[in-house]
């Protein structure tokens, strides 16, 4: 007697009709291949290449523009560094929306990488009296200071020890950055974050093409999809091609400072050195890479 | 036999190949530092203080029609004495506010080069080099902006920087930073609204 029903059928039979599921939906190999695409960090040279020229193909048909996607490594010899001087900030959110247009996010529903936070001299830096609410006809408003924050960029980030998928990482140049391919939208990194400077994409992000920034990083501000986690990222795209971060190049104040901490000529290392500096939380020992300091 | 030499043929090979990769990364290691100091042009190239005019700055910010000075002043005759200027600079005598219980025009600008600024020393200097006059009260400014802590810089962390005169920030005659107008504060977290899942919430 031969059982028609073994074991070694029903996987035959089972294969054959994926098989042939898969060749009749027509569908190509390509979607395939991105589905089962690697993380980031396993990606070969090649493979790395392939994708990127399939983004720039896809973002053309579906923005009606030339992208340049990029994957650039960290620079040799660098570690990022931020500062930011308390003593000048006037709270004028030019850095907030400079970020936004220069970074691809979206604008409804909205995403800020940066949150100005407005506090009372009085009380000092005290986060759960401050408010990014403010609204007056000019800034700075007597009696207030202005503590804009973003990604800390923090030497022992608590995010990247949460990733169930690892789809974040700290970076040689010190940047923690987001494979936005391989991240689930668990958001438990936001959850880890004491900054509050993790986003996720509820909606599908919704940028006016005629504000698309072309100039893109792969691990930066490349346009995002629905359901995923981003993030500051020191400008990836413009700081490793050498140029500072756009918060930076916008700020009136002259506020923003950003340079290389392994050297030791940097404005950073100056003002480590000669600045009274304070970093945000330090009893949680994130070690963020983003110091505060007062310049006056 | 042959097994043997063959095997430890494999042994020496691994050897050799474990000796370069050892020696080739310390020697990786050296070009870092190397690589390092390659991407520090030095500050000498951008700053070395005495030479003139070093910074790479951008020009004064002239009002319209006002300069050369001398296109007036050539055919006016110097008065040194101290005065509040009614009918020319008249907009300058209004908003001057920069220690003006003491000084005046004389203190900054030049009785007899109109088109000079003038140091304390007596010594005359160019318009585009006028931090050095700011520096000779204002030193610790002076210093944080020559390293580039105090005030703005465009161009490259680890290149060529783009400095700004203190006047293209701070008006000389009032230099106190003007008031801003804020952009708009982020839409608060209640506001923001997402038609499919507010539809399903409420059903």
């Amino acid at each position: 007697m031969k059982n028609t029903n073994s074991r070694r059928s029903f996987i035959k039979n089972i294969s054959l009709a994926t098989f042939s599921a898969v060749a009749l939906s027509g569908c190509k190999s390509a979607v395939f291949d991105k589905f089962l695409q690697k993380n980031f960090k396993t990606l070969s040279k090649k493979e790395k290449d392939n994708i990127i020229r399939d983004l720039e193909i896809k973002y053309k048909e579906k923005y009606g523009k030339e992208f340049h996607v990029s994957d650039k490594p960290e620079i040799d010899g660098t570690l990022f560094g931020y500062a930011l001087d308390l003593s000048r900030c006037v709270g004028c959110r030019r850095c907030v929306y400079a970020c936004v247009t220069e970074n691809n996010q979206s604008r409804d529903p909205q995403i800020h990488w940066i949150e100005v936070l407005q506090m009372e001299k009085e009380r000092g830096i005290d986060f759960p009296h401050s408010t990014a609410q403010y609204n007056p006809e000019k800034v700075p408003e007597k009696g207030y200071f202005y503590v804009p924050v973003q990604c800390q960029q923090c030497k022992n980030p608590p995010c990247v020890k949460v990733c169930p998928v690892k789809a974040t990482w700290q970076e040689p140049d010190g940047i923690t950055v987001i494979d936005y391919n391989w991240c689930i939208g668990c958001r438990y990194c936001m959850a880890a974050c004491p900054y509050g400077a993790r986003h996720f994409n509820w909606g599908e992000p919704n940028v006016p093409t005629a504000e698309l920034n072309t100039e893109v990083h792969y691990l930066g501000n490349r346009p995002r999809m629905k359901g995923v986690v981003e993030k500051c990222t020191f400008c990836i795209q413009r700081s490793r091609a050498g140029k500072y971060p756009a918060c930076v190049e916008i700020c009136p104040v002259g506020a923003r400072k950003f340079g290389n901490l392994l050297d030791p000529n940097s404005e950073i290392r100056y003002i480590l050195e000669n600045k009274r500096v304070l970093i945000l939380k330090q009893e949680l020992n994130t070690q963020p890479k983003f110091y505060y300091f007062y310049g006056i | 036999m042959k097994y043997n030499f063959y095997e430890n043929m494999k042994v020496s090979l691994i050897m050799i190949s474990l000796y370069i990769v050892l020696v080739s990364g310390c020697k990786n290691k050296e070009s870092d530092n190397s690589v390092i100091n390659k991407i520090n042009p030095g500050k000498e190239d951008i700053i070395s203080s005495e030479q003139s005019n070093d910074y790479a700055v951008e020009a004064p910010p002239f009002s319209d029609g006002i300069f050369p000075c001398t296109d007036c002043h050539k055919n006016l005759k110097p008065n040194p004495t101290r005065r509040v200027l009614k009918d020319w600079h008249d907009d300058i005598s209004a908003m001057f506010n920069h220690d003006s219980e003491n000084r005046w025009c004389l203190d900054c600008h030049d009785l007899k080069n109109r088109d000079s600024l003038r140091l304390a020393s007596g010594k005359l200097l160019d318009f585009k080099e006028s931090y050095k006059l700011c520096g000779q009260c204002h030193g610790e400014k002076y210093r944080d902006w020559k390293v580039g802590v105090h005030g703005k810089r465009s161009g490259e962390w680890n290149g060529k920087k783009e400095y700004l005169l203190c006047v293209s920030c701070h008006n000389p005659h009032s230099p106190k930073f003007k008031e801003l107008v804020p952009e708009l504060p982020p839409t608060r977290q209640e506001d923001i609204k997402f038609v499919q899942l507010s539809n399903t919430r409420k059903k």
